[in-house]
């Protein structure tokens, strides 16, 4: 299931839902990203986080189904905010649930690496010296492209 | 009229995130259309960046796809992730 709203994410309420929903579950992931308070550039004021509807929709309904077909998979979750955001702020939510906790743990960490790298979204960050569109830092494409590798073993 | 809808860094050089716009008959491809863009905007080539990648409906596509019967084209420079 995804979710993509500039509703703010309440990880424990959501925590507690995914749970309910995947009864059966051996091993329940999370992760819930936030805003960091401080950049480069200084201290953050705001985050604004722009998607392209449905395009970033399908993109990720992509990387989930692409989870589901590498590991067995009871139900996954990605929540993601978009709009103006305020460091300390929930920016994005994953859960993974499956049998035994390592496809759990795996799948999260796929997902993530794929938000940060693939995902169609754009980010500006505001500091007290002016705003700029942020990209994925190198250390993010490394760890997306641990994926890509795996196939090729 | 058709609708132009410009992504991060592009809706900083033109001004808005998106606009309802009539394409003269003679621009007549993608490519076309970012030339003419880059021109009206002023933009000093950054709609020509070949980074900057065209959607048309919501399907990203090349230079060469034709445009007139798009209802929507989007630019989007590289993406930033979530």
């Amino acid at each position: 299931m995804l979710r993509i709203s500039g509703d703010p994410i309440d990880a424990g309420l959501e925590l507690n839902q995914f749970e309910s929903r995947a009864p059966g579950a051996g091993g329940i992931v999370t992760f819930s990203g936030q805003v960091r308070p401080e950049a480069q550039q200084g201290e953050v004021n705001t985050l604004f986080l722009q998607a392209y509807s449905p395009m970033t929709e399908h993109g990720i309904e992509a990387a989930i189904a692409d989870a589901r077909s590498r590991w067995a998979l009871d139900d996954v979750l990605v929540l993601h905010r978009i709009g103006e955001m305020k460091p300390g702020d929930t920016i994005v939510f994953v859960a993974a649930a499956a049998k035994h906790r390592r496809a759990a743990f795996d799948a999260a960490d796929f997902l993530m690496d794929y938000l940060k790298t693939e995902a169609v979204f754009w980010k500006k960050e505001s500091t007290a010296r002016g705003a700029h569109w942020i990209e994925p830092r190198d250390a993010d494409y490394a760890d997306a492209s641990r994926w890509t590798k795996k196939e090729t073993v | 009229m058709q609708k132009i809808l410009y992504f991060g860094r592009l809706s900083d050089v033109t001004g808005t995130s998106e606009e309802m716009l009539s394409i003269p008959a003679e621009i007549e491809t993608a490519g076309a259309l970012r030339e003419w863009l880059d021109v009206r905007f002023d933009a000093s080539g950054a709609l020509l960046d070949p980074t900057v990648r065209i959607a048309i409906d919501s399907e990203i596509t090349f230079d060469t796809a034709p445009v007139g019967d798009a209802s929507e084209i989007a630019f989007m420079p590289p993406v930033g992730g979530g």
